[in-house]
């Protein structure tokens, strides 16, 4: 057996994206040795994609908002299942993160007197979104990246050595993290480049790997979307709740095939963007549910208004909360009234001049162009719902990021709560960043007070080591490709938008089944940059994942958000009293109710009565 | 709308590596990067390719097809013909790992050559005021998404090894014109554009600009402007005199 390469750091940051690297700067400038272990390349993790903005009550756009009205926004988005003290904390912080930004060189679109520029966006009452055209997720992850390089210039200056307190592993996969007795005490994985084993000794860990789209068939999210933070905590023996909730994103591309899923970002209807069936009719006036019906125009003449005077005016149905519009897309499909290629259509064409879509919305622009030969500027697009976000996640303390196993943190997409059963657009971002650098802070007070280092066992490095190779050991075994493209059309076809019983059942028996056929998974040739091998380790944490997913909504009797039951179609009050929790029970999960964190009382009061007699039972109103 | 395609690609490691053929179904609306993957699902499952976004936003899956620098992710089938034979190529200017994927650490050691950001210091977060005709002309090069193909078709490093040491190579010289250009920049880049990342050494053929995906005007936006800021410092004869006499450095 080849020597062990090993590693110490004082904190390990799983993941590269916004919030790994919000986590990672904030760890070492509290003076910690930290790295950074990501399964890319440094600088291409999923945040990428991100188009539309962060969501920041900063009021560039509209001196009325505040971080309570963001906060009651978001409450709104997610009915009401929230972690309160996340999304005030959220609300409350996301101004001071994006305003950070610019001091780490982000370049943001501008108002006319300086400021950064803010737009509309679902769900939120006021234009409350910093962005940079649509590639707004690209300047992010770019920023926080040129940021990690300054501190590493730093560090060259006082060590002569740029990895001295900050060390990025690009390629690297984490397959397990090692404990002693409870308490976290690192992590063991493997280099993709040369299928190398390495073990890290740390006494604290982040989770920020995102989230769990590829275990869908029609996603937004690219290839390391396997939940691989959420397995990963659930086989430390944490624990993860509101996984029934998952977001699909109205509008995905639909055509052609291959691209299907690639999201089309929210901006274009933030903009002027609207959604018509194959009759030509604006049919996102049909399905403004009543919760929603005095914050949204009933009429396209309000609608238009609206742009131009949202103080007289209320918002165009098109810009509902994410949940309520694939929802409505899906319907109308069903009724055969979908575009030629099973989608609706969204124009911008007729609304914006070809050069404001050009200015405002240049990657759309340019994708629809190079990728369906589709002009925005003088067609509409097809588009229809694509799995593009998991709302839950490893359940944390929301001001530190730790979750229930001692020096194991979370933060970003891999964390459950903050934006309960659906989340706004925008929200994401902002997300990353406030509890990015509050898991950081964590970790860091974590290991600040821990007295002895936890060690790592010998026999838990050799039986990590035995699992990640045991695909090549085995002959005749099936090929990782096959049971990955069953695993997506199972979750796609019978866990995706609309869900019934029947056939989430089927679903939890397909699921045993396929566990049982991954035991005995075969890859051929051999550990260097080998990406049968790779999806066969990531297949095992979509398994579990999927697991959670299909348990939790089948219990789940009611539609929330991103969980719509055609069984059990309307929202129930005693439901948002609940959350269910999965935990891991031998290779499978277990799932369990908890009862919810109730409100604060202040909290509570930012909202009128009668919005809340709405969400909430007689009980907890009186 | 299927048909069987014919592909080359490039199979091997550090220790060396042929062409190798392969027939495999095309579909229509599909990309080279989706041949690539139907080759892992049912014919190669080892064959290592680098990707990650498929919506030509990360940079990832950079190669050369048919002898040309590109996105594996945007080039469509439907620019070639059905009967041709397409063939596809690591990146020539890196090291190789393994069949399409190179090690790209040089570009990575050059970013953090570039001295980073220097914002103002009595500038408070929140305080910052920037005009966005002003924003704009760094906002383009922002818009890069390091896909190193540009690095890659460089001829001034691309069959000389030799030139990597003193030359960052068109992204990183427009890293360093993009934040002489920021608004608010506080630190001088104009003489480390020269001295330090070889700004001397590109003769503006614009190779890089023709192969960016993201269709920034590399030369013309950033290294010409770059140039011309360093001919006023260095050989403009009115500053070099004053320079002399007034022993600015």
């Amino acid at each position: 057996m080849p020597e062990l390469e090993r590693h110490s750091f004082d904190v390990l940051v799983i993941g590269a994206g916004g919030a790994g690297l919000r986590a990672a700067i904030e760890a070492r400038e509290h003076g910690l040795r930290t790295a950074v272990l990501c399964k890319s390349l440094f600088g291409k993790a999923h945040t990428v994609m991100a188009e539309g903005g962060i969501a920041a009550a900063m009021g560039n756009a509209n001196e009325s908002d505040n971080w309570q009205v963001h906060f009651r926004d978001t409450m709104r988005g997610g009915k009401f299942l929230n972690n309160w003290r996340m999304a005030e904390l959220h609300a409350q912080e996301a101004p001071q993160r994006v305003w950070e930004l610019e001091t780490y060189g982000a370049l943001f679109d501008r108002t006319k007197d300086g400021r950064i520029s803010q737009r509309n966006f679902g769900g939120h009452e006021y234009p409350r979104l910093a962005h940079v055209g649509d590639r707004t997720g690209l300047e992010l992850i770019r920023t926080l990246q040129q940021k990690i390089v300054s501190l590493q210039q730093d560090d060259f200056k006082e060590f002569g050595d740029y990895e001295a307190r900050l060390r990025v592993f690009q390629e690297f996969t984490v397959t397990e993290l090692a404990k002693d007795g409870d308490k976290i005490a690192g992590a063991f994985g493997y280099w993709r480049e040369s299928g190398r084993f390495v073990l890290f000794e740390a006494p604290a860990v982040i989770l920020a790997t995102g989230g769990i789209g590829k275990s869908f068939k029609v996603t937004s999210n690219s290839w390391e979307y396997t939940g691989d933070g959420h397995a990963l905590a659930m086989r430390a023996g944490a624990s993860l709740i509101n996984m029934e909730f998952i977001q699909f994103h109205p509008t995905g591309m639909v055509w052609p095939p291959s691209v299907k899923g690639i999201l089309v970002t929210e901006s274009v209807r933030g903009d002027g963007g609207v959604l018509r069936n194959s009759e030509g009719k604006r049919f996102m006036f049909d399905y403004i549910p009543e919760v929603f019906k005095d914050k949204y125009a009933d009429n396209e003449e309000e609608a238009d208004r609206w742009y131009t005077d949202q103080a007289n005016n209320r918002r165009p149905p098109e810009l509902l909360p994410r949940d309520e519009v694939a929802r409505a897309i899906n319907s109308e499909v069903k009724a055969e009234r979908g575009s030629p290629h099973g989608g609706v259509f969204l124009d911008v064409s007729t609304r914006l001049p070809a050069e404001e879509i050009r200015r405002r919305l240049p990657s759309m622009h340019h994708q629809f162009k190079e990728l369906a030969d589709v002009d925005i500027t003088a067609q509409p697009m097809e588009v229809g719902p694509t799995c593009h976000y998991v709302m839950g996640g490893v359940e944390v303390d929301p001001d530190t990021g730790s979750s229930s196993v001692p020096g194991l943190f979370a933060a970003g997409e891999v964390s459950g709560g903050m934006h309960g059963s659906n989340r706004l657009g925008g929200n994401s971002l902002s997300d990353l960043l406030v509890f990015g650098r509050r898991a950081g802070a964590g970790a860091a007070e974590y290991v600040r007070a821990l007295g002895d280092r936890p060690a790592v066992a010998e026999d838990a490095v050799t039986e990590a080591r035995a699992t990640a190779l045991k695909p090549f050991q085995q002959e005749g075994g099936e090929n990782p490709y096959t049971l990955h493209m069953e695993l997506q059309q199972s979750m796609n076809d019978l866990v995706g938008i609309i869900r019934r019983q029947g056939e989430m059942e089927e679903a939890l028996q397909r699921l045993e089944k396929l566990k049982e056929r991954a035991r005995s998974l075969t890859v051929e040739g051999h550990q260097q940059f080998n990406p049968g091998w790779h999806l066969a380790l990531d297949l095992r944490n979509m398994l579990l994942v999927s697991e959670c997913v299909a348990k939790a909504a089948l219990l789940r009797t009611e539609s929330r958000g991103g969980h719509t039951r055609d069984d059990h179609p309307s929202m129930d009050a005693e439901w948002r009293r609940k959350l269910l929790v999965c935990t891991a029970d031998g290779d499978g999960a277990t799932v369990t109710e908890k009862p919810q964190i109730p409100i604060r009382n202040d909290l509570l009061d930012l909202f009128e009565r009668t919005e809340l007699e709405k969400y909430l039972t007689a009980e907890e109103l009186s | 709308m299927s048909y069987q395609g014919k592909f080359r690609v490039w199979r091997g490691d550090d220790s060396g590596g042929a062409l190798e053929d392969f027939t495999v179904e095309v579909n229509e609306g599909e990309v080279v990067l989706d041949i690539i993957h139907r080759l892992q699902a049912t014919q190669t499952p080892d064959l290592a390719v680098r990707w990650n976004c498929k919506a030509g936003k990360c940079g990832s899956c950079s190669a050369e097809i048919n002898g040309r620098p590109r996105l594996l992710c945007m080039t469509r089938m439907s620019v070639f013909e059905e009967s041709e034979t397409i063939t596809v190529t690591p990146m020539r200017t890196f090291p190789i790992i393994r069949d399409l994927v190179t090690d790209v650490s040089f570009n990575y050691t050059k970013a953090r050559e570039v001295p980073s950001f220097t914002p103002p210091k009595d500038l408070a977060p929140g305080e910052y005021r920037m005009q966005q005709v002003d924003v704009e002309r760094s906002q383009e090069f922002r818009k890069c998404i390091e896909c190193f193909l540009c690095q890659n078709t460089c001829h001034v490093v691309r069959d000389h090894e030799e030139n990597k040491e003193a030359f960052s190579g068109p992204r990183f010289l427009m890293r360093v014109a993009e934040l002489e250009m920021h608004p608010l920049d506080t630190a001088d880049r104009v003489d480390q554009a020269q001295d330090d990342h070889g700004l001397g050494l590109c003769n503006i053929t614009k190779c890089c600009s023709e192969v960016c995906p993201e269709h920034i005007h590399i030369t013309d936006n950033a290294l010409i402007p770059m140039k011309e800021r360093v001919a006023d410092r260095k050989y403009d004869p009115i500053v070099w005199l004053g320079n002399k006499l007034f022993k600015r450095s």
